[in-house]
Parts: structure tokens; sequence; C-alpha cells
């Protein structure tokens, strides 16, 4: 701990009510139960005043990452976002993705960087949809918000990160998501070398925090690293190397928080169980890669489907037996309406033969 | 009457700077902020390119501070400067003729480039550790074993504007490659690698010892600045650079990581500056009055520079530049006082 009080060097001021949701695009179809997580936390958990405004679009931020987005046409969308949030009567701006909160960022800096920029913006934004930009008080992702609620989380805590097993730490890998803070340190808790958004809630929680050597690599998105097919290997690639680094410290879980990482983080350890019958986890199995609402929904005693972990590529039930959370098998494969809607095929990644990395290491 | 000159700071452009002045019948009297004489070569081991012990050159100047009986205030921290004397934090004043700055530098702060993880992962030192280690007589990893394979990283807050340190401190290419040097002396057999931006070997003697370092010692120089370390689970380290003479990234895993940490110029620059009128470089050192004509001269008459306070030097340097300071306030106070 005392070492790493040390990564508290960048702090921000995060507000405490009264925030204005902006989804993401990717976490909507990947990990619906983690946005439904957050809002259920702060409204009804915690009593905080959140809204979620289906007025709002996709910042668009992928698409200009890729290049078919200009500049001008993102800085409007981000202005019309804005304004809704304030003809909404909110000023705290949240983003649950973290692209979005990149580009949020990217956009604020630099309309104060050229100013005519913004000029432009409030043209457009008024030529586009006759509404007037008004910018926010507050940036934050929504790990911020729940790193600023970790001891409130704590002290609801039904679950704690400890190995009902053994009465030890769970094993955390904290990813962060490059556009947190690689592009602007000071936008994040802790900075861009040594983030502590994520560390916070695992040690508020009672996890350990595990430091690999490839911590701060990318996880692989790249946007353009999968958007294009062929560079698919480089995305793998990345992803890869992560998993090799960490596999010696035999993490129980990976927790992310940008919506790429933990999708990628996940499904490729899928595609490297499937391509050479490699996996990562000290059981013979993957790594179950989480959501930090999903850590807090199952810290918090939520259940694992309602928080949408059926979703996963890896299955979460060893970590749901460690951590001695109460589930139905048997539900995990029921539609909303309570049907059944079917069990995919066992994958590698899944399936227990698979010799953990480190032991062949050896 | 001797002319009086207060010398603010007592390291080795001080102590030459006042033992220069008393031999020329003047009275200094060095205000040094430390409890002692020598300033930062008194945590160094041995001096490039000669490899002579630093107290071998610090013990004899601070032997002939105390034999020619050069009034000394220890612990003193000087507040103000003005032509006709010092302030002292105590808020005692000391008046004289004439006051030579000689305030040296500060060592840049390794913490700040988090990226390398000083203070977080045991074997990721600082060349100041390591000269200290030396002087200890023992160089070893955190747990006491011996390095086998060892990575110096030059311009660590030297020649970065990411930190604010756009200046080149000097001295740290020549000191990577005595450091390397003094390693393989100590570990023969194991594999010492310098990271550098360029190698600037500018005083005498130091292109032979960076050729000796490389056919002699078998050295290894990679031209490539390390983006960042992590510690491994067996507490070796793990660096990333791009070997650009190559063009390729570069992974390796390390013992021990040496940074060599550049010279800053120091924080209370500033308000000293500020008190007497004088003005800073860019980069935070005093300036001088002329590049050519006038380096130990500030922009106000009566005080003077020596050594480090107006630029990184290398003690060689800074000596030299210490006896012209001394002739420089001689030559001032004759012309001051109308002496022959």
């Amino acid at each position: 701990m005392s070492r790493r009080a040390s990564w508290q060097e960048y702090q921000k001021d995060i507000a405490a009510d009264r925030y204005y949701y902006a989804r993401s695009c990717i976490r909507q179809n990947f990990f619906p139960g983690s946005e439904w997580a957050f809002l259920d936390i702060l409204s009804n958990r915690l009593g905080i005043d959140i809204y979620d405004d289906p007025l709002h679009t996709s910042c668009t931020g992928i698409g200009y990452h890729s290049d078919v987005v200009p500049l001008e046409t993102i800085m409007t969308v981000v202005a019309r976002q804005f304004s809704l949030m304030a003809e909404a009567g909110y000023e705290n701006f949240v983003s649950s993705c973290i692209t979005s909160f990149g580009i949020y960022n990217e956009v604020l800096a630099t309309w104060e960087e050229f100013p005519e920029t913004e000029e432009r913006t409030r043209r457009y934004l008024r030529e586009a949809t006759g509404r007037e930009l008004v910018k926010p008080r507050s940036i934050a992702h929504t790990s911020d918000i729940i790193f600023y609620q970790r001891e409130a989380i704590a002290r609801k805590a039904k679950h704690r990160l400890i190995n009902r097993h053994t009465g030890e730490p769970l094993r955390v890998v904290e990813h962060i998501g490059c556009h947190y803070a690689k592009i602007f340190p000071k936008s994040g808790i802790g900075g861009s070398e040594f983030p502590y958004v994520l560390a916070g809630m695992i040690e508020a929680w009672g996890g350990d925090v595990v430091d690999y050597p490839e911590r701060r690599h990318c996880c692989g998105f790249g946007f353009r690293n999968y958007l294009v097919q062929a560079n698919r290997g480089s995305s793998i690639a990345n992803s890869h190397k992560k998993l090799e680094s960490m596999a010696p410290y035999k993490p129980d879980f990976i927790v992310a928080n940008c919506p790429g990482c933990a999708m990628f983080l996940d499904k490729w350890q899928y595609t490297i169980a499937e391509m050479d019958g490699m996996a990562y986890g000290a059981d013979g199995k993957g790594i179950p890669v989480l959501t930090y609402e999903e850590m807090a929904g199952l810290v918090l005693g939520y259940d694992p489907w309602q928080l949408g972990m059926q979703f996963h590529q890896v299955d979460v039930e060893p970590l749901l037996d460690k951590l001695g959370v109460e589930y139905d098998p048997g539900a995990k494969y029921l539609g909303a309406d309570g049907k059944y809607i079917g069990k995919p095929a066992d994958a590698a990644i899944n399936c227990p033969s698979q010799r953990p990395i480190y032991e062949r290491r050896k | 009457m001797a002319y009086r000159v207060v010398v603010v700071g007592g390291g080795a452009a001080g102590m030459q700077t006042a033992i220069e002045l008393k031999s020329r019948g003047i009275e200094p009297i060095i205000v040094e902020r430390d409890i002692e004489l020598g300033g930062k070569a008194r945590g160094w081991y041995k001096l490039f390119p000669t490899f002579t012990h630093a107290r071998e050159v610090i013990g004899p100047l601070a032997q002939q501070v105390k034999d020619m009986h050069i009034r000394c205030f220890y612990g003193q921290e000087v507040t103000q400067i003005a032509p006709d004397g010092v302030t002292l934090r105590s808020e005692e004043r000391i008046p004289a003729d004439a006051v030579v700055v000689a305030t040296g530098f500060t060592l840049f702060d390794a913490h700040r480039k988090q990226e390398y993880g000083y203070g977080l992962y045991d074997n990721v030192i600082t060349s100041v550790d390591l000269e200290r280690m030396m002087i200890g007589g023992r160089v070893t990893l955190a747990d006491g074993s011996e390095p086998k394979r060892i990575a110096i990283l030059h311009c660590v807050g030297s020649r970065d504007e990411k930190v604010g340190q756009k200046h080149c401190s000097k001295v740290c290419c020549i000191t990577g490659v005595k450091q390397a040097i003094e390693l393989k002396e100590m570990y023969p057999t194991a594999d010492v690698f310098n990271f550098y931006m360029d190698i600037r070997m500018f005083g005498p003697g130091y292109e032979e010892l960076y050729r000796e370092a490389q056919e002699r010692y078998n050295v290894h120089f990679v031209r490539g600045r390390i983006s960042e370390a992590a510690e491994t689970i067996n507490k070796r380290i793990q660096i990333k650079a791009e070997d650009t003479l190559t063009g390729r990234p570069l992974r390796m895993t390390v013992d021990m990581l040496v940074l060599l940490v550049g010279m800053s110029a120091n924080y209370d620059n500033v308000k000293l500056a500020a008190s007497a009128g004088l003005a800073l470089a860019p980069n935070g050192y005093f300036k001088a009055r002329d590049a050519f004509l006038g380096v130990v001269r500030s922009e106000r008459e009566g005080i003077f520079f020596a050594g480090t306070a107006t630029a990184p030097k290398s003690l060689a340097d800074t000596l030299a530049e210490a006896s012209l300071t001394a002739s420089a306030v001689d030559a001032y106070l004759k012309e001051k006082f109308n002496i022959e």
C-alpha cells in the first residue's frame, strides 16, 4: 500500500452528484448488464441522481479513430451531447466509454487551444440543430464515479474480493483503456503510468492488484488493428503478449475500464485457445474478464446473470465459486422472458483439459 | 584592511573560489547550507575520466579552506543576495564588498519519470545511488545478489521536454561510460548496456574512455531511449526501447536499471534571482552577463558566479571557472576601491 500511494499523485475533482450519462456503443451490445448495473447502483443503492437521456447518440469516436468521421463532425456531435446535458438541467458529464471519454477530453482541449474551432463548432451546431453549446462543468468516466464511491460500496458489500476457499485476497489484473489517461495523463486518477482508478476499487474491496511487466500494454483493439481484417493478427498479438506476461502471477480475474479492452481480452482468449490450445488461467481454463460494474455488482450481491455475465466468452463460474456468489447454473441460458434459449457448444477456453501456460513453461 | 566577499555555497566551486580569493589577500566567507563542505561531489566515488577518487579532490580543497582559516557558516541558507552582502534564513545579514553565487545544481528527481518506476521497483536505481553503493564497496541487487545484466539509461531528466528539462546535463554520457567500466571491473562477466540518444564526449580523454569501454570492457551501447520499465515476477526489470540504429523495437530483461539523472537548476534560484535583480536563463540557471567575455559576471555589478549555478559543468570545468571568478572579483574590487 505504501508504494501504491505514490500512484495517487494524479487526482482530479469528481462531482459528487447529478450526472448526465452518456452510453457506450460497444457496451450496449457486449455488456448491456454493465450499463444497467451502473445506473442501478448509483440510483437505487447510493441514491445519486443520474440522468440516462434517450436523446443522446454515439460520440462517433470509433469512426473518428478509423478515419471515416471528420474532426468537424465529431466536434459537432460532441457539442450536441453537451447541449443536451444542459437542456436536461445537468452540468456533470459522465461517459460510459473510454474512447468517448478520450474524445470529450480531446475536443474540449482542442477548443481551449484553438478557440476558432470552438466558434466553428458553435456555428455548425446552431445551423444543424438550433442548439447552443454549453460546456460541462466536469467530465468523468464512469469508472471514476465507481472509484469515487468505492468506500460507500465497500460499506454495503455482500462479498469481498477474497477467495472463500483459502481466505486469501483474490489476485486481480487491472487493465486501463489507453484513452483513459495516455492522451491526457491528468484526466485519469493516478495518471498514465500507474493509474489508480481500478486498483483503488480492488484494494477497497479486499483484492490484491497484480503488477505485471506488460501492465501498461494496449489490449490490441487499436481501432484499425481490429476493424481492418488484415490487421487482426496485430490485435491478437497484443492481447497474447499481455496474457503471457500476466499468467505467471496466476490472476483470478481481469478487470478493465474500457469496452474494447474487456471485449478483446475476453474474446481473444477464446481465439488463442482454439488456435493452439493455450489457456492462461491457473486452472487450465481462461482468465475471466470483468467490467468494473460487474466487479462492483458482484461485491454488492447482484445476480451474475442479471449483470449479463453469461455474455462472456470465458466462463465466470469458477470466479463466482471463489467469491461465494450464489447463482442458478440453469438460469444462465434463460432469455429475458424466462425461456431456455439454448446452450452454445463448449469452447476450448472453458475446458479444464487445457494445460496452464506457466506449467508448460516449467 | 581586507575586502570581504561572501561565497554562497561550499561545494567545489565555492571552496576553490574562496581559496583563490584568500590567496589574493581578500577575506572570503563561505555560507554553506549543508553541515559540511564538499557539495554533490561528496556523494561521488570516482571521477571521470581518470578514476580519481572524489575524496582526493574534495578532501584537499576542504583541508585548504581549513588551513587558510577561511570562515565558514554551516547549515545556513541564504535567502537574499545583494552586491553588498547576503541575508540568511535567520535574518542575520552578512555585509560584504562583493558576492559570489556558487549555489550549484539540483539532481533531477527520477520519480518524475514515472515510466521508469524509480521508488517503486527495488532494482531501479539512479547514478547517484550507484555511486553511494560504490563508496560502500559493493554493488548488489536489493536482495544482496550480484547483478549479471545491467542497463544504464542516459538523459534521465536531460534533453527531455516532457519534464521541462530541455538542456543537456553534459556530464551524464561520460558518467555512464565511467560507471559501466566500474561495473565491469567489479563484475567482469556481467553484461552492461548503455542506452543513449547521442554520445557527447566533449572533454579530454572522454572519447578515448568511450572506446576503451567498448574495446577493452565490452560494454554494449544501444542508441535508443528506454520507453518504460516494469518489474518481473522475480524482481528483474523488463525494459522496452527502440534500437534506432537497427530501427527495431527492443524488449529485454535486466537485473538492474541505472538512471543517469541529469542536473537541474536549483528551485530557489527564482527567489534568489528576484532578491538580487538577477536574470535567469530559460532552463532556470542563473544567466551570465555574456556567453564569452562575462561568463562569471552577473548583470549586476558586485555579484559573480562560479560553477554549476549558471549551467551544468564537469568538476574540472567548475574548478577552472572558480579561479576565473576569483580573478574577476579581484579585478572588480581593485577597480571599485581604486587599488593599484
